[in-house]
């Protein structure tokens, strides 16, 4: 095991750091411009029981150290992800890959889960309660602690591997929701999804994006990330993984210090396609800049 | 697709708001007309994508408007300074289609893309006719440009102040054999209702990568969805739907 090898839910990772669901596709295109095995793993397109054209376009405003998108769980549906993209990644990823589902009810989560649960090379199930983006489904799952709980539930009664659940942060108390998925038997917590936001274009006086509202995210929102971080590992004894905003080596090992055990990455994808090769590369300077001999040593250090 | 720094060696203004930037640097993953790159500025998080106007071995023209805050920074640029660009965007044209007289058709800022076009399609010995359409005199760039390539020019101004009054659609005709256009969506729509022949068109939409990792240009098409910055920019006419 080298000094960035974390252990996530059984399985070793080589390193903490994963491509977050919806900036990374089904791994292939990535493959392209560089070898994507340097990854711990990567979370594929957050993926429904049918194929989702997703929300209208304009999907994507820009903000200041961030940006707003509304795709909308755009997706080519579960039959063809084990069909098409499933056999493609294969061929350029040698390692487990977490699947990343959404339902619009509680039979959709299942069911979803159920199909992948049976891929072999997916290793972890993460469970997106959180999108901002759709309506009747999504967010509206993960905005409550019981209806939280029954999707775990529902999840766990259909699937052997571990179920992550995505937290959202548009919520009064992230900690309560966490614990409720704790209770009802999630193996690990992953947040923050984005924060709901909106830009108006003062110009043509209308919403820059045309479903109105969106999922905010990037580095201007990595201090919300690591307060939820921090808050929720320390209130559950499964692990959390981190994610929002993070965008460099030191973000990394910030997040781990909060209490994250691996940390995703996300919007930092789409301006840098190369940023996660970039950090994993970047780590073990920084680690020896903080005199950090093991990764692990340092999850949860923050009292 | 490839990430590389590029040397800026000229920028200057075309007219009020359009200007062309040349940079020198690796142009190996640029492979066809009608492609763009994606820029990264200091303090903007998102790219800029911008078409890609003439590639001529390491040197990497781009006409540019200036319409945000993007743009406007582009502008502010000098010669000597680098920018970090992402090289090889998109589908780009398919000349194969072209016929023996292609029609190129592109307005306002919808034109710079149509140049490498028109030299691609010149170098292959064809007739080829350029239609561009400005608002008005004080707004038209490129015109020599294309004239230079020996292409027969006809521009014209929605006001009259130069060449044929009207729209770009009012000085197609029918003598050609093939079309390929670029410019606002409008603009788009009147040239697929004029044509009267198979074409390809260039579409824009606010992009969050640029190459086909977020999801954030799609759109739907008669042979399936579609992303802007991937499968697209270019579409072929027959595979278009209109959405109101």
């Amino acid at each position: 095991m080298g000094r960035l090898s974390v252990n996530l839910l059984g399985i070793e990772l080589d390193n903490p750091v994963i491509p977050a669901s919806g900036t990374f596709g089904y791994g292939y295109e990535f493959a392209e411009l560089y070898d994507i095995n340097v990854l711990g793993t990567f979370s594929f397109k957050g993926t429904t029981r049918e194929a989702r054209f997703g929300n209208p376009t304009p999907r994507i405003a820009e903000c200041s150290a961030g940006m707003i998108n509304a795709v909308g769980l755009q997706n080519p549906g579960v039959d063809a992800v084990i069909s098409h993209e499933l056999p493609l990644l294969k061929k350029c990823f040698n390692k487990k890959v977490m699947a990343n589902v959404s339902g619009f009810s509680v039979e959709d989560y299942a069911y979803v889960c159920e199909r992948l649960d049976a891929e072999e090379q997916v290793g972890w199930l993460e469970v997106n309660v959180s999108c901002p983006n759709v309506h009747g489904g999504g967010m509206s799952f993960g905005t409550s602690p019981e209806a939280a709980a029954e999707v775990v539930r529902a999840v766990k009664a259909v699937t052997k591997k571990p179920v992550i659940v995505k937290l959202s942060p548009n919520v009064t108390d992230v900690v309560a929701i966490a614990k409720a998925c704790e209770a009802a038997g999630a193996d690990g917590i992953s947040l923050i999804n984005t924060l709901l936001g909106m830009r108006v274009d003062i110009r043509r006086r209308r919403p820059v994006i045309a479903n109105k509202m969106g999922g905010f995210s990037g580095p201007a929102i990595f201090p919300v990330a690591v307060r939820m971080v921090y808050q929720v590992s320390h209130a559950v004894k499964i692990p959390v993984i981190g994610m929002g905003g993070v965008a460099s080596a030191e973000d990394v090992i910030e997040m781990m210090m909060a209490g994250a055990t691996a940390v995703e990455i996300g919007a930092q994808n789409l301006i840098d396609p190369y940023a996660c090769k970039k950090i994993i590369e970047d780590l073990p300077r920084v680690m020896d800049e903080y005199k950090i001999e093991n990764l692990k040593d340092i999850i949860g250090v923050i009292e | 697709m490839k990430q590389s720094i590029f040397t800026i060696i000229e920028n200057a203004a075309l007219t009020r708001d359009v200007w062309r930037m040349r940079l020198r640097g690796d142009t190996s993953a640029i492979t066809a007309a009608g492609q763009f790159v994606n820029i990264q500025l200091d303090g903007l998080f998102l790219r800029r994508p911008i078409s890609v106007c003439d590639c001529e071995g390491d040197v990497l023209t781009l006409i540019y408007k200036v319409v945000g805050k993007g743009t406007a920074q582009m502008a502010k640029m000098s010669a000597g300074e680098t920018l970090d660009v992402l090289t090889g965007l998109g589908n780009g044209y398919d000349l194969s289609c072209a016929g023996e007289h292609p029609l190129l058709i592109g307005g306002g800022v919808g034109v710079p893309p149509l140049y490498m076009l028109a030299k691609q399609l010149r170098a292959r010995g064809l007739r080829v006719s350029v239609i561009l359409g400005f608002n008005t005199e004080s707004e038209i760039f490129c015109r020599e440009d294309f004239a230079a390539l020996g292409c027969d020019v006809t521009v014209t101004t929605v006001d009259g102040s130069y060449g044929t009054k009207g729209f770009v659609t009012d000085a197609m005709g029918a003598d050609y054999s093939y079309f390929y256009t670029c410019g606002p969506e409008p603009m788009l729509k009147a040239v697929y209702r004029a044509s009267k022949t198979s074409g390809q068109m260039s579409f824009e939409e606010r992009m969050g990568c640029g190459f086909g990792a977020c999801m954030g240009c799609s759109c739907k098409t008669l042979t399936g969805n579609k992303r802007i910055c991937k499968e697209g920019p270019v579409m072929r006419k027959e595979e278009i739907i209109w959405e109101d």
